[in-house]
């Protein structure tokens, strides 16, 4: 009888330690986000090590050494303008393409015989390979921001001109019917009716666009440039200093999916009222 | 009495000409510019001038070199992608728990434009092939492996719960029921990834390199050799238009 009590916690004990080592795996089961942390740890701290002991210091510099010098590269004498520029040219262009693809989406969209001439043309520019006739857009627009800007409206307008035109035509025609025999006139239906169907599908575009802009200009700075990040990129790679541009392109980054992570946002936030 | 559809004809009729109207308004205009209007050469050149300079690149076969050039790294970058791209997508897609780890991962880089690595790749692999093949292989890697985490990932259960009652084994199980089920949506992503590996290696050909289609047309630009520079972009673009349809075409096959 005396040996029940401990018979008992011997039994428990163990019991209770699987039962924290279960919690613990249930605990990272349910949250999957702290292994994604985990992953990037893992991949930081194997750049680390490679960086410190295995690759030459010129081509490569670990993760810790470019944290630290974040305030290096925004010092370094034109890279914030630099940085102002290239958000510039995002930002006009972004705009541009937007406008300019809304004004030639909607009557695309609007007409059937519109649609059926135009649209093939469309879709056959936006399958073309742009990078090509980039150094066109140079010779064009000079090696300032003017071609960079070019060229991101160039990348951004199709996908807005498409998805803008999609989405007037999934307007169902009997609210158009409706709304004329109620007695609206044009600029009512295009306000009352066509504005706000064409809302989740525009939202959708200007998160194309932004990708789509965010490559054209970046590609355009990388090629030529003179005030702005493209310039400071190749200077760094010059002077074989990794330091400086893994922290330049990671302020870039960081930039990108800020700005992917707005429209995004504004997409789900707006794209659902319907749905 | 009107046929049913033939209004419909007309109008299709109607569009093909408005198209083929403005391809011919385009040419022209391009023409009439070039050859009497103050359009400097320099920019554009005259379309005849660029047809003759198109069939001598083409009967020359100078093109050669930096198309073998070109086609050899879209080739091992995109070998690269697809291997990496499929087996590490097959691994993960086989735990729900994988999936939720790094299918967020995965397209949260994806959509940072992959083109700024390009100074890092030209950096630590120079300026040759090697960062071309490595730039264009990282970038075709992600639509691969998200693609195939989608495909093997959204299975249907019954249908893998059928198989195994009926006594599948393993491979019995790959081969009939998963394969079927996501070759669809892989062969959308390898399509993807070869498209994207495309324009980067021409892209970043453009930026920096020393050889291949993209330089070729920056030397031709440096030069101020616009009407060859122009043949070459519209030799790029049917190479390029070619190899998409090639690409479509397979996937095409692959669905059915």
């Amino acid at each position: 009888m005396s040996r029940a009590p401990s018979e008992v916690s011997a039994v428990r004990a163990p019991r209770d330690t699987v039962s924290a080592w279960t919690r613990l795996r249930r605990w990272f089961l349910r949250h999957p986000g702290v292994a994604r942390l985990g992953v990037i740890l893992i991949l930081l701290v194997i750049w680390e090590i490679a960086a410190r002991f295995y690759v030459d210091p010129n081509y490569l510099s670990p993760p810790s050494t470019v944290v630290f010098a974040f305030d290096d590269v925004l010092a370094t004498n034109g890279v914030p303008d630099a940085l102002g520029v290239t958000f510039y040219e995002l930002a006009v262009s972004f705009a541009l393409a937007v406008v300019a693809g809304v004004a030639i989406g909607l009557p695309v969209g609007l007409s059937r015989f519109a649609h059926r001439s135009f649209m093939p043309i469309i879709l056959l520019l936006y399958g073309t390979p742009q990078v090509t006739i980039l150094p066109i857009f140079v010779l064009l627009f000079g090696i300032g921001p003017a071609s960079k800007i070019a060229f991101g409206i160039s990348h951004g307008v199709f996908p807005v001109i498409i998805l803008v035109a999609a989405g007037v035509q999934n307007i169902k025609p009997i609210y158009l019917v409706s709304a004329r025999s109620m007695g609206a006139n044009r600029w009512r239906i295009l306000r009352h009716v066509i504005f706000p169907h064409m809302i989740p599908s525009f939202f959708t575009s200007m998160r194309l666009a932004m990708t789509a802009v965010l490559l054209g200009v970046l590609l355009a700075e990388l090629y030529v440039s003179t005030a702005g990040i493209g310039y400071f990129t190749s200077v760094f790679t010059q002077d074989f200093n990794p330091t400086k541009l893994i922290g330049l392109v990671a302020i870039l980054a960081a930039m990108a999916i800020v700005l992917n992570e707005a429209v995004r946002r504004a997409e789900l936030h707006y794209g659902r009222w319907r749905a | 009495m009107r046929r049913p559809g033939a209004g419909k004809r007309r109008e299709r009729g109607l569009s093909r000409l408005v198209q083929v109207g403005f391809a011919v308004f385009l040419l022209a205009a391009w023409y009439v510019a070039t050859t009497w209007g103050e359009v400097s050469h320099l920019l554009l050149p005259n379309p005849v001038n660029v047809w003759h300079q198109l069939v001598s690149i083409l009967a020359s076969g100078e093109f050669v070199p930096d198309l073998r050039v070109t086609l050899g790294e879209l080739a091992i970058a995109f070998a690269i992608a697809m291997s990496l791209g499929i087996t590490l997508g097959y691994l993960i897609s086989r735990s729900p728990y994988a999936i939720k780890v790094f299918e967020p991962l995965f397209s949260g880089i994806f959509s940072i434009p992959i083109i700024l690595f390009l100074p890092l790749y030209v950096l630590f692999f120079g300026l040759g092939p090697a960062s071309k093949i490595a730039l264009g292989a990282t970038i075709g890697f992600f639509p691969i492996v998200l693609n195939t985490i989608a495909g093997f990932g959204n299975v249907d259960r019954v249908l893998i719960a059928a198989a195994r009652s009926m006594g599948a084994g393993n491979l019995q199980m790959f081969r009939h029921v998963l394969m079927p089920a996501a070759l669809p949506v892989i062969l959308a992503g390898l399509r993807m990834g070869f498209t994207v590996a495309l324009l980067t290696i021409i892209g970043s050909e453009t930026i920096a390199s020393l050889s291949g289609l993209g330089h070729r047309i920056v030397n031709l630009a440096e030069n101020m050799d616009m009407a060859r520079m122009f043949a070459y972009i519209a030799f790029v673009v049917v190479i390029a238009a070619f190899l998409n349809a090639v690409v479509s075409a397979v996937e095409a096959r692959g669905r059915r």
